[in-house]
């Protein structure tokens, strides 16, 4: 046998917590099976299932060892999500692979966390033709757009799946048989009209770019705001320490000082807000942004 | 051996009737296969599934529960294996140091009933608080060690470990990896024996650890370690790969992959267990070779017992004694061990990763708990469960968390050392106080220590996946059985201040926990709303944000909920926040913190 044959297939399976990614790679793994193939597909539990990233390494071929695919040897990267096929693809191997995404972006409260004026969030800024110029073959698609409009979101993965059938030599009978198995008997027909869609959408050419997947850019366009300078004056006279500025303010910037005035403690996180200075009863806060003069150039 | 249960399927043949199992699966079928008559254990990532597979096979065939720790869970296979059943216990690698007492002890007694030990330890942390060798346990309570590397060995080693532990007379230990217990691969399974059960055997001396029975028990221990030795080394579980060259590899269990998908042509030696040491095969193999490298993931166990026989072992000078191995880390060992070349450490992409951490689900009964424990500025004791997550932003309030049961008696330490002057809260999940956190609230009233226990009952063991305890009044096969009344339990215990307090009420959740704090002594708040997963997920009606009057204050977004986001609208340059109706369940915590009434139920 020689060595490229002996060389089992690496397809790595990425997304969020909650979308499916296990079941994907369980139809895969069947199907491998179902042809003959010894399998091997690996996932881990645990944490990741609370809203993190979730991956699942599938290998088929003669004969597997390694559960996990090493860096660069990917033939195909298929991510549930935006960012999280970002953040895996140096697993694909640079020369053949083929990186398969849904544009549906899942932004987690933690890139939200520059609440300065201006400030946004923390999401993948490369553009999907950024990453397609890069890639050896690959696909762009709305597959969660495709699934809503088939009539049920969770179809998004069959349509993957119909993208990914184009990167493998699996007859798509064998594909629809083995999906007809894993997905709840009710939607089987919107499951498979899914993998139609997302095979012929796939088969229609290489590197392409959902138009709607647009809405990726969004992420690095920079709404211009002026920034500002905030000063906070607290007039202590009129300060009764009742603690609702202290309770209620989102930055957690300010509190009780020893004798039971407010103070503003973390005056770095201040985003000046002006929240303290609407809730405070005895009109004891007042907040003031003034623009910044920017430096002529 | 004893290999009569044993059929081999070498790779490459014919399987009709393989499927791909998990390791977990695996090692719950090899022993349903081997006659496993009760099996026991405390949930534990990644063990949790050996159990839950377990329950699945028909109730005639076997008892299999839910036990409420793993020393509890040990203790219930060695009544059985007393009564002449075969039996199992599984746990994650620290569930081991929970039952380590138990085994001590019943490494000198040896069993009747065959007895496995299934430990699942977790190389990499993906989902504990550290990463112990389970190997080192094993040595330490003298007790085999078998190390599957696939599903396939999992089934069969877990199967003739029943067989090893009837034969010479000791619990056997199965270890699995994460890697193995969550990884699918190609199985052929085979059919159930039935054991006949032994007779009770009345022997005292061999059965009641009293001093003058150990000290007779130990020497046949010692003895049985030899005669394990021996019997190892003619095992057909061990694997020879021939190769050319005077460079051999030494491995065992998942390294075993990784080594066989980095080196061609060098002679492998996959040992069937990790401890005690087959000395006479190690010997044989080691005949002619000049450098021995061995490739064992965490601690160098098999390595420093090569050493200790004076052979030329090396491993941990290549191979990490940390982290998970992986294909990257078995090719850059054999790089600097000379055998390969390094591979090049080039990255065609450039792109900068967004950090997704783990996140209390949306809904999540935990999110109130936290954010008043952060109002409350107190010191928190922490404990282990979904709710440890609030350890970061935007939630961050737990200041310390040790291991299962540890945060009620931290709290009382904290306490007596009368050096804070902030109150003194325990944070603990009901499946956790159900496994440990009873001994030591009792320990608090006895000693009246000034603390508050916040019980965080969300009826569910959540953290792995949802599995039912003795407060959920359901087994593991989803019987009905009795159900524990934490409020009556606690009372029980002489705390004199208990309140259960609604998760899903801000408020009122502020003003219990304020008023427990002022209380002196132990005070306990019982928080009371089931987990949004499990048993059933919850999905209610979602709430929305009103961009019209939504002030960007950014008060939700400090729940840390994952329905909400930034919308693309601004107020004042900040971004407005908006809310996914797929994820959202409509618990209204985020309504409770608006400061300018803008989120509504959305209208159907």
């Amino acid at each position: 046998m020689s060595e490229a044959m002996e060389r089992p297939k690496n397809v790595l399976i990425v997304g969020v917590g909650g979308q499916g990614v296990i079941m994907v790679s369980k139809v895969l793994a069947q199907l491998s099976l179902n042809h003959g193939h010894d399998v091997k597909q690996s996932e881990v539990h645990g944490m990741a299932k609370r809203g993190g990233g979730v991956f699942s390494h599938v290998r088929f071929g003669p004969e597997v060892w390694s559960p996990t695919i090493a860096e660069g040897e990917a033939d195909v990267v298929v991510a549930l999500e935006w960012a999280e096929g970002l953040r895996w693809i140096n697993y694909l191997n640079p020369e053949t692979g083929t990186f398969i995404a849904d544009c549906q972006r899942i932004v987690p409260p933690f890139a939200c966390r520059n609440r300065f004026r201006g400030g946004e969030a923390a999401y993948a800024p490369e553009t999907p033709e950024e990453i397609m110029e890069q890639v050896h073959a690959g696909y762009v698609l709305d597959a969660t757009g495709m699934a809503e409009r088939l009539g049920n979101l969770r179809a998004a993965n069959t349509v993957l799946l119909g993208a990914l059938s184009t990167a493998l030599d699996f007859p798509e009978d064998d594909w629809l048989e083995v999906i007809g198995h894993f997905v709840p008997p009710n939607t089987i027909d919107i499951n498979i009209a899914g993998f139609r869609e997302g095979r012929e959408w796939a088969l229609a050419g290489n590197k392409r770019v959902a138009e709607n997947a647009a809405g990726l850019h969004q992420s690095h366009v920079v709404i211009h705001q002026d920034r500002v300078t905030t000063t906070v004056e607290i007039t202590e006279e009129w300060c009764k320490g009742c603690d609702i500025c202290v309770k209620l303010c989102p930055e957690r910037c300010l509190r009780l000082n020893d004798r039971l005035v407010a103070e503003l403690a973390l005056p770095d996180l201040c985003t000046g807000c002006r929240m303290c200075e609407w809730l405070c009863p005895d009109f004891a806060i007042a907040i003031t942004n003034t623009p910044v003069r920017e430096a002529a150039e | 051996m004893n290999q009569q249960a044993t059929v081999a399927v070498e790779k490459g043949e014919a399987r009709p009737k393989s499927r791909p199992l998990t390791g977990n699966e695996a090692i719950a079928r090899g022993a349903w296969e081997a006659g496993v008559k009760v099996a026991a254990a405390y949930p534990g990532t990644p063990s949790t599934e050996i159990m839950e597979t377990l329950g699945r096979y028909p109730a005639a065939d076997l008892h299999a529960q839910w036990s409420t720790n793993e020393k509890t869970a040990l203790d219930v296979a060695i009544g059985a294996s007393f009564s002449g059943v075969r039996a199992l216990a599984s746990m994650k690698h620290v569930g081991l140091n929970v039952a380590a007492d138990a085994l001590m002890s019943f490494s000198y007694i040896g069993v009747n009933g065959g007895l496995v030990i299934a430990v699942c330890d977790d190389p990499g942390i993906h989902s504990s608080q550290n990463e112990q060798d389970s190997r080192i346990f094993a040595g330490f309570a003298r007790v085999p060690v078998l190390e599957p590397a696939d599903g396939q060995e999992a089934l069969e080693y877990t199967r003739i470990a029943f067989d090893m532990s009837e034969e010479f007379d000791t619990p056997v230990m199965v270890r699995a990896t994460t890697r193995l217990s969550h990884t699918r691969s190609t199985v052929t399974p085979g059919e159930r024996i039935e054991v006949a059960p032994r007779p009770f055997t009345e022997s005292p001396a061999k059965n009641v650890m009293i001093p003058a029975h150990a000290r007779l028990r130990h020497p046949e221990v010692l003895k049985r370690e030899d005669m394990l030795k021996e019997a190892l080394s003619k095992s057909p579980l061990n694997r020879i790969d021939p190769g050319e060259g005077r460079v051999g590899v030494i491995t065992a269990g998942m390294a075993y992959g990784y080594v066989r998908e980095t080196l061609r042509n060098v002679p492998v030696l996959k040992l069937a267990a990790s401890y005690p040491l087959a000395e006479d095969l190690v010997r044989d193999f080691a005949e002619g070779l000049d450098r021995i490298i061995v490739v064992e993931e965490l601690e160098p166990v098999i390595e420093n017992a090569l050493l200790v026989m004076g052979l030329p072992a090396e491993g941990k000078a290549f191979f990490p004694r940390m982290g998970e191995f992986s294909p990257e880390v078995i090719r850059d060992g054999f790089a600097r061990a000379g055998l390969i070349e390094a591979r090049s450490g080039d990255r065609p992409y450039n792109v900068a990763p967004m950090p997704r951490p783990p996140v209390l689900c949306a809904g999540c009964p935990h999110t109130s708990c936290f954010m008043a424990l952060r109002a409350l500025d107190a010191r928190v004791a922490g404990d282990i469960g979904c709710y440890t997550l609030s350890v970061v932003e935007p939630l961050k309030s737990m200041d310390t968390c040790v291991s299962m049961g540890s945060s009620i008696a931290n709290a009382v330490g904290m306490a007596k050392a009368g050096t804070h002057t902030k109150p003194i809260i325990a944070t603990i999940g009901d499946s956790t106080f159900l496994h440990s956190g009873i001994p030591p609230l009792i320990d608090a009233v006895y000693n009246n220590a000034d603390i508050t226990v916040f019980l965080l009952d969300n009826h569910i063991t959540a953290m792995t996946g949802g599995q039912d305890h003795p407060a959920t009044g359901k087994t593991l096969r989803g019987e009905d059985t009795a159900r524990v009344d934490f409020e009556k339990l606690i009372r029980a215990l002489g705390v004199e201040f208990v309140e259960v307090t609604d998760s899903y009420d801000m408020a009122s959740m502020y003003r219990t926990l304020r008023e427990a704090v002022d209380h002196k002594g132990v005070s306990v708040v019982i928080s009371n709303r089931p987990c949004v997963l499990d048993p059933v997920k919850i999905k209610g009606p979602p709430m929305v944000v009103d961009q019209s009057k939504c002030v960007a204050c950014q008060s939700c977004m400090n729940l840390g909920c994952p329905a909400l986001t930034w919308s693309s609208e601004y107020f004042e340059g900040r971004h407005k926040v908006a809310i996914d109706p797929q994820a959202c369940i409509g618990c209204t915590l985020c309504a409770q913190v608006c400061s300018s009434d803008s989120i509504v139920p959305a209208k159907a």
